[in-house]
């Protein structure tokens, strides 16, 4: 029986039922994950998951049921349950579900990749980490050292009532190392080329050998060592540059997140929290400095991000909006059951979820913002700067349930004086109110400088969903920033 | 649901494929279902069946895992397969111990009972008769509601070639709740084995009076100040320190600990046990390798003086520096599933606020504060030092300032950054243990606190 045919009962099931509308998700995703600690395997693990998710509107309401048996009977049971949880869902409402219109599609796609990861064997793969780690820990004083690979395949059959029938794959790529220190009283961390995992796209093992891990490994563990040594980072209002995968992060915390209708509508008010980016305010509110332009760009032409693909988990072609243009906030992430809350004739494009058996939630797509049209390296963006500190790779991160006021830490800062790098510094941190950052950005560099970052463990939803978002980000300048409260007073 | 017969049954098959020198499964899984709601409206409502299997091979002192959750004999035969062909081309690690023994996995004390059939058995309509009740509070209130209420029950079964069988099934239900109004929020979270303990409505109506009590939020300068930190606040502060407990993270030189072995490290009033048969805990009386789960006393009157161990962390730790600086060392039954690269950690804990003579209701310390803030909730907690425990977060969902011994309004959130290992020896009061539940960490017995001198270092516009 194919796909189509076992989908085909959930969908004739639902409709039987009485389900004014039901779309049918079938996943099969491998994942392969090896990590070296200090010389040794420190995790190496297989692992597939394959099932079906029946969503439906039932009564107005939605339902949702999944089942890993993937037997005729056991489809229809769950569609038939999912049209049941839709009926008991109809006894709390106050408004009834109305989907922003889809033209049906039938595609395959296949997200492009060079080297498929899981063609490389597991012998070259281990014995990469362990060239890295060697590296790692070549510098004494560094007194752990861990590197990853991390491949995925994720394979889905969409279907819908309304015949839609979309095979999309992705494959992921991920790898990265850290070098710990622990010193008298003491603990520092230095990670490459991110930290929490490191480097995330939607790509082939290409990846791995672009990103130079034992090139980079050394350096890395010299730095983690060098910052027992360095001078703590000064509190007060500084001139602030970050580097490009710090930016991505404050991209994912400052704009991305703000931008999820269904906070702004108060669908996540219990977990997630809500946004201050209130609906009267698109097109109203100066968001950044006119340098700020900022898409949520889900097409391959954006790059290989994690949140890059052909069609969303309710069949809607992936789409580029415009958030932030010119610094003037211009657009929401959206979904068929929200875009008529601000108008839109049609979602955007940006439902996920992060398995079979878990419902599609607003999710970022590649929030990027986008780099300066004037040809800038980061040497020359300190080079025209007079006094402020450089800081570099995210080591913690908060931010309020509305999206306003945060806090970033990260692992290691450079002292820049008259345009030139000086005095390492470590514990560096800034914080404030988000529009307030943003507008005081006063450079950006060009597009060489430019990377797409991978976030693959960005949480939302309950129950609790995991998922990969790309942010492309180039090294940027701001004015006046808040730094070292971290600190402050402990 | 799965029965301890089909689990026997799927480990025969893999035992059946394994060519290795041992092979352990563990198969996992169950039922859950979780009913969401938002602007007074049910808006998202799932119901999920699985179950997982995942098989560890051996060869000598080499050691890989592979999970399917496919359960037909070709897909257990390839995932013993796709474990064995990882394990296989590794380098040996003189580290590695043999499966554990059958006999490891009993001994402990008979866990509590932990399935309930009324939680088994909630259907999505009393789900939503639940959430009826607390949109009826909300509109009574004119506030809006959102969260959620969920209900699961599932399995666990670790079996290896050794002959160990160890089993722990178990439901849960979940009720959480926000309420809503113009320019304020309250907020109120229950977890419990048992559904028929937990009371959606008392929940409901909680949150209301904290979302009316803190309308019109002032804002209050950021300093120094005595908190109430009520014990959802308290256990989603210390759940980052707990990873640091295990043997592993000492070894790993990653741990806060590792300097301050032996040290009187917080304030005498502090002491907290790690115990699965607590009755207000939840949770399965083994760990990732089946071994029976120990209590074992992690924190006595400010002194660290035991870690948790597993197997192999425990052989590591005797013949290291650090032997002679911990107590009592030997496999404490808190090992994470193998290969892992963190070892172990405490997940149970139990905070010992001392006599009921001593405690002090929230209401109490609230009488006793002549200046202070009581927080209801806290979010997106990270840690900004990794040795000094420094943590970053906001207050969230009910912040109110206490003057002369009354809450006197609801102030505007603010940003702390405050030393775990500071405030654990600030304590100035506790309230009787409650099972607590938060978001950013596991499920707790804990007090709630009052702390002088905590660090708010930012206020924020709403």
């Amino acid at each position: 029986m194919s796909w189509k045919e076992i989908a085909g009962y959930a969908l004739e099931t639902s409709r039987l039922r009485g389900a004014s509308y039901a779309d049918v998700r079938v996943v099969d995703d491998r994942q392969r994950m090896l990590l070296t600690k200090n010389g040794k395997v420190g995790y190496a693990s297989d692992s597939e998951s394959m099932g079906l998710g029946v969503r439906v509107i039932a009564e107005g309401r939605w339902g949702f049921a999944a089942t890993q048996e993937l037997d005729r009977e056991s489809v229809q049971a769950a569609a038939a349950q999912a049209v049941a949880i839709a009926r008991a869902s109809a006894r709390v409402k106050e408004y009834d579900v109305q989907l922003a219109p889809e033209a049906a599609v039938q595609v395959e796609w296949a997200s492009p990749v060079r080297v498929d990861p899981f063609s490389v064997s597991i012998e070259q793969n281990l014995g990469l980490l362990m060239q890295v780690d060697a590296e790692l820990r070549a510098t004494p004083g560094v007194t752990l050292a861990e590197a990853l690979l991390h491949f995925r395949r994720y394979e889905q059959w969409f279907y819908s009532s309304e015949g839609s029938d979309i095979h999309q794959t992705r494959t992921i790529t991920g790898a990265g190392c850290a070098a710990y220190s622990f010193g008298e009283h003491e603990l520092h961390k230095r990670s490459y080329p991110n930290s929490f995992g490191g480097q995330y796209q939607t790509r082939g093992y290409e990846l791995v050998e672009e990103l130079k891990l034992v090139e980079n490994a050394r350096r890395i563990g010299e730095e983690a060592v060098a910052l027992h040594k360095a001078d703590q980072c000064p509190e007060g209002r500084f001139t602030i540059i970050l580097d490009s995968s710090q930016l991505g992060l404050q991209i994912h915390e400052s704009i991305g997140h703000p931008i999820e209708l269904d906070r702004v509508l108060g669908m996540e008010a219990n977990f997630a929290g809500t946004s201050f980016l209130t609906r009267e305010k698109l097109r109203k509110l100066r968001y950044g400095s006119e340098l700020v332009n900022a898409v949520a760009d889900a097409t391959e032409a954006h790059g290989p991000g994690l949140g890059t693909f052909a069609y969303d988990d309710e069949g809607v072609a992936a789409q580029c909006t415009p958030i932030i243009t010119a610094g003037q906030f211009t657009g929401y992430l959206t979904s068929r059951e929200t875009a008529g809350a601000i108008g839109a004739p049609r979602s955007g494009g940006t439902m996920r979820a992060d398995g079979w058996h878990r419902i599609p939630l607003i999710r970022m797509t590649n929030v990027s913002v986008l780099p300066g049209e004037e040809p800038l390296t980061l040497e020359q963006l300190i080079a025209s700067t007079d006094q402020g500190i450089f800081m570099q790779t995210n080591r913690s991160w908060s931010i309020d349930d509305k999206r306003y006021n945060f806090q970033f830490g990260c692992e290691i800062g450079w002292e820049i004086k008259n345009g030139r790098l000086g005095r390492m510094l470590k514990n560096p941190s800034y914080s404030g109110i988000t529009t307030e950052f943003w507008n005081s950005m006063d450079a950006i560099c060009s597009r060489d400088q430019w990377t797409l970052w991978g976030t693959p463990n960005c949480g939302k939803g309950q129950p609790m969903q995991t998922m990969g978002t790309g942010h492309g980000a180039a090294p940027a300048r701001f004015r006046n920033v808040q730094v070292g409260s971290a600190y402050k007073g402990n | 649901m799965l029965t301890q017969e089909r689990a026997r049954e799927i480990f025969e098959i893999v035992r059946r494929h394994s060519t290795g020198d041992g092979v352990e499964a563990i198969i996992a899984g169950g039922r859950s279902a979780l009913t969401r709601f938002a602007n007074n409206t049910i808006h998202q409502n799932m119901a999920e069946e699985q179950y997982q299997l995942s098989v560890r091979v051996l060869f000598g002192q080499r050691t890989a895992r592979a999970t399917s959750n496919k359960l037909d004999e070709e897909s257990i035969r390839r995932v013993v397969q796709a474990a064995e062909n990882l394990a296989r081309v590794q380098q040996p690690d003189p580290d590695l111990l043999p499966l554990a023994a059958p006999e490891l996995a009993t001994g402990g004390p008979a866990a509590p009972a932990r399935s309930f059939p009324a939680t088994s058995a909630m259907t999505p309509e009393e789900r939503a008769a639940a959430v009826d009740k607390i949109v009826a509070v909300a509109r009574r209130n004119q506030l809006t509601t959102a969260g959620v209420v969920a209900s699961s029950h599932s399995a666990e079964c670790i079996l290896n070639s050794q002959g160990l069988f160890a089993w722990h099934e178990q439901t849960l239900a979940e009720v959480s709740i926000t309420m809503l109004g113009e320019d304020s929020s309250g907020w109120q979270k229950a977890t419990s084995p048992d559904l028929t303990v937990l009371d959606p409505e008392m929940l409901a109506e909680i949150a209301a009076r904290k979302a009316m009590q803190s309308a019109h939020p002032r804002e209050l300068a950021p300093g120094k100040y005595t908190v109430i930190l009520e014990p959802a606040a308290v256990l989603d502060l210390m759940g980052f320190m707990f990873f640091d407990f295990g043997g592993q993270a000492i070894l790993d030189q990653r741990s806060f600990l590792n300097n301050r072995l032996g040290t009187q490290v917080f304030g005498e009033n502090i002491t907290i046990y790690d115990d699965v048969y607590h009755p207000l805990q939840a949770g399965s009386p083994f760990d990732g390798e089946g071994v029976c789960r120990k209590r074992v006393q992690l924190v006595v009157r400010g002194g660290v003086k035991n870690l948790v161990y597993a197997r192999h962390t425990a052989e590591k730790m005797k013949k290291s520096e650090y032997a002679a600086r911990v107590g009592r060392i030997e496999p404490t039954g808190h090992g994470l599933p193998l290969p892992n690269e963190m070892g172990e950690a405490p997940m149970h804990i139990v905070m010992d606020s001392g006599p009921p003579s001593a405690h002090r209701t929230v209401e109490q310390m609230i009488a006793e504060t002549e200046r202070g803030v009581l927080v209801t909730r806290l979010w997106y907690i990270r840690e900004v030092d990794p040795y000094e425990k420094i943590l970053t977060g906001m207050t969230r969902d009910g912040t109110f300032y206490i003057e002369q011994g009354r809450v006197r309004h609801g102030i505007r959130n603010f940003r702390f950054n405050e030393s775990l290992v500071r405030m654990l020896n600030s304590v100035e009061a506790m309230s009787a243990p409650v099972r607590s539940s938060g978001e950013e960490s596991f499920d707790m017995v804990v007090p709630a606190m009052k702390v002088k001198d905590f660090n708010f270092t930012e206020v924020t516009k709403f």
